[in-house]
């Protein structure tokens, strides 16, 4: 590194502030993981301390794995993130690649309406779209919550897709429409590689509240069978007594399979082979 | 072979007309340059010769075949891009091969074609290569080798050179220009840089703002001008225009080449001042602010000095002014 760019002061000012702020922001998580491998009473005499040989206990855990169904809430909550993100992604790029690529009468107003959502809480629409899934027989299934949230998490994707599709070079484009390849290959071989980083941002941002969600699956999906994990975690809260241990153990390992993915996409995000392509 | 003709092209953005009523014809094997400047319509109108816009209305044929709604793929034509548009994810043997793959060759005669045009554009040593692993000269000549393996019926090239520094530029020129007079292909060609038109070209469409100013060779187009505009535009410094009245003549404008110029330290036509004098080497520039005739550029061949500030006389060479009517029209 040159002089020019960094001094020692300035660079140990910038770590102690990011330092902190991650210090900050993991402390939460931290305290839920180190409590959830402490006996009830050690949770509650000193929340804080990590786990020693004798407060150590696994008894949340059991508990999570005795009681209830929970290797079915991981797989409900995993089947509704993944299929609405899957959902999510490609049909707000194919909405994004007809926003940015064609002129037609309306298309500014057709992206704006596309992107009202982001401003608008789809939970507003909670009763009306309880009537609806009601009528359509869908209530405790999990096709309610994939297509409520596919629903949700389209307008941002389209907002943010849209944008770096009108990045994407029109040469290139034009170049696979010469060489005589369909607008559907075009779209899928060429344009989806390139926005791959902007993929993964809008997949990281629709992933997340997707799986800590608990309103809908409360409204939408309460049956046992349909349960996810924020809402199974819910059987240790009770209205006199709550399971601690059971809790925290919950979300601990709830943490885990969004970890996953979330890694696999910031592997994505940092992937880029968009030069080359174009000077 | 490779002709192409357009009947009335008429091509509109909502409100806006990018180009008027366009009206050509390219016999084949003809080396065809657009020329003008930018926003003048040239890429729109090759665009439109390709099939990647639809004509707002007129008739594009090639080969005498109405291509006019037939798509890119199908109308016989390969095309290099400005921004060589090579796609970022294949090999360049993957894709120079992609084309040909749609269309259905047999493997033996996609390998055929693709190691005839590598080593016509030496690509070998970079079959295997991502486009992110080559020089931009390299990407440009794969763009090429791209357009070869198709064997098109028309080469179309949009300002394949823009992108690329002032050296290797003059090479690809020199390359391009050898490829058409090997292929004896029909090539159009798009570019807003005269000197490329003049260099390359077989004929000249100059275009400005929608309408076709002049076809011609490039010697035709520099001898005898249709109009103000294409005298402004072809030639380099631009030709000097010079108000009639002030000249106390009756045309609206006279028109002299800053070549076709001589200056005198004691007397001539012209008596001006030195702004400023610009040495090239092979020859200098000097610019005049003169009493009648306003700035001007002289060019002078070979070294030649000229302190700012100081007088000279510039006379036009005679039988080399060129006069134009009040609606920019050449007076012959």
């Amino acid at each position: 590194m040159s002089k020019a760019t960094s001094s020692l002061p300035r660079s140990i000012g910038a770590h102690a502030i990011l330092l902190t702020y991650t210090i900050i922001a993991l402390f939460p998580v931290f305290v839920v993981v180190i409590n959830s491998f402490k006996s009830r009473q050690a949770i509650f005499q000193q929340p804080l301390a990590p786990p020693t040989p004798k407060s150590f206990d696994l008894i949340g855990y059991t508990t999570v794995f005795g009681q209830g169904d929970f290797f079915l809430y991981f797989q409900n909550s995993l089947i509704v993130t993944v299929v609405s993100l899957f959902f999510v992604l490609l049909f707000g790029a194919m909405a994004a690649f007809a926003l940015s690529e064609y002129r037609f009468r309306g298309n500014t107003l057709m992206g704006l309406y596309l992107a009202l959502g982001i401003m608008i809480p789809i939970r507003l629409g909670t009763v009306a779209i309880l009537q609806l899934m009601v009528a359509s027989g869908l209530v405790n299934t999990l096709t309610a919550l994939i297509l409520v949230y596919t629903a949700q998490g389209l307008p941002l994707a389209i907002f943010i897709l849209s944008e770096f599709m009108k990045g994407v070079s029109d040469d290139l484009k034009n170049a696979g429409r010469i060489d005589g390849l369909s607008e559907y290959t075009i779209f899928f071989r060429l344009v989806l590689p390139l926005v791959r980083p902007a993929m993964a941002t809008v997949a990281v941002f629709t992933m997340i509240p997707i799986w800590n969600d608990l309103w809908f699956p409360l409204i939408l999906a309460p049956s046992e069978a349909t349960k996810t994990v924020t809402l199974g975690a819910q059987i240790f809260l009770g209205q006199f007594v709550t399971n601690w241990n059971a809790i925290l153990a919950a979300l601990s390992l709830a943490i885990l399979p969004v970890l996953v993915l979330y890694l696999i996409f910031s592997r994505q995000l940092i992937r880029g082979i968009t030069s080359g392509a174009v000077k | 072979m490779g002709s192409l003709k357009i009947e009335n092209v008429k091509k509109s953005f909502g409100p806006v007309d990018v180009l008027k009523g366009i009206d050509l014809d390219v016999k084949d094997g003809e080396f065809v340059v657009f020329v003008g400047p930018s926003g003048c319509g040239k890429s729109t109108l090759l665009r439109v010769i390709a099939g990647l816009e639809d004509a707002t209305s007129g008739r594009v044929l090639i080969d005498s075949q109405d291509v006019t709604a037939t798509p890119p793929a199908k109308r016989g034509i390969a095309m290099v891009f400005q921004t060589y548009a090579l796609y970022p994810h294949l090999s360049v043997r993957d894709n120079m091969a992609l084309g040909l793959k749609q269309a259905g060759e047999p493997a033996a005669e996609i390998d055929k074609r693709i190691t005839a045009a590598s080593t016509m554009l030496s690509l070998e040593p970079y079959l295997k290569r991502r486009p992110a692993e080559l020089s931009g000269g390299q990407r440009q000549r794969v763009a090429i080798g791209r357009a070869l393996v198709r064997e098109p019926k028309l080469f179309l090239f949009d300002e394949p050179l823009s992108n690329l520094d002032a050296a290797l530029r003059v090479n690809t020129r020199l390359e391009i220009a050898q490829l058409h007079r090997r292929l004896k292909a029909t090539m159009i060609y798009v570019t807003h840089d005269q000197v490329e038109a003049m260099t390359l070209a077989d004929k000249i469409v100059v275009l400005n703002a929608g309408r076709i100013e002049q076809i011609g060779a490039p010697m035709e187009l520099y001898h005898s001008p249709a109009n103000e505009f294409v005298a402004g535009f072809i030639g380099s410094p631009k030709m000097n225009f010079i108000d009639g009245a002030r000249l106390g003549e009756s045309v609206k404008t006279i028109g002299v080449r800053p070549e076709h110029l001589t200056v005198d330290k004691k007397a001539g036509t012209w008596k001006g001042t030195v702004v400023h004098t610009e040495h090239l080497g092979a020859d200098t520039n000097v610019y005049l602010d003169c009493e009648k005739a306003g700035l001007i550029t002289v060019r002078i061949f070979g070294v030649y000095d000229a302190e700012p500030g100081s007088t000279l006389y510039a006379t036009p060479d005679a039988g080399k002014t060129y006069r134009f009517d009040a609606d920019g029209k050449t007076i012959k």
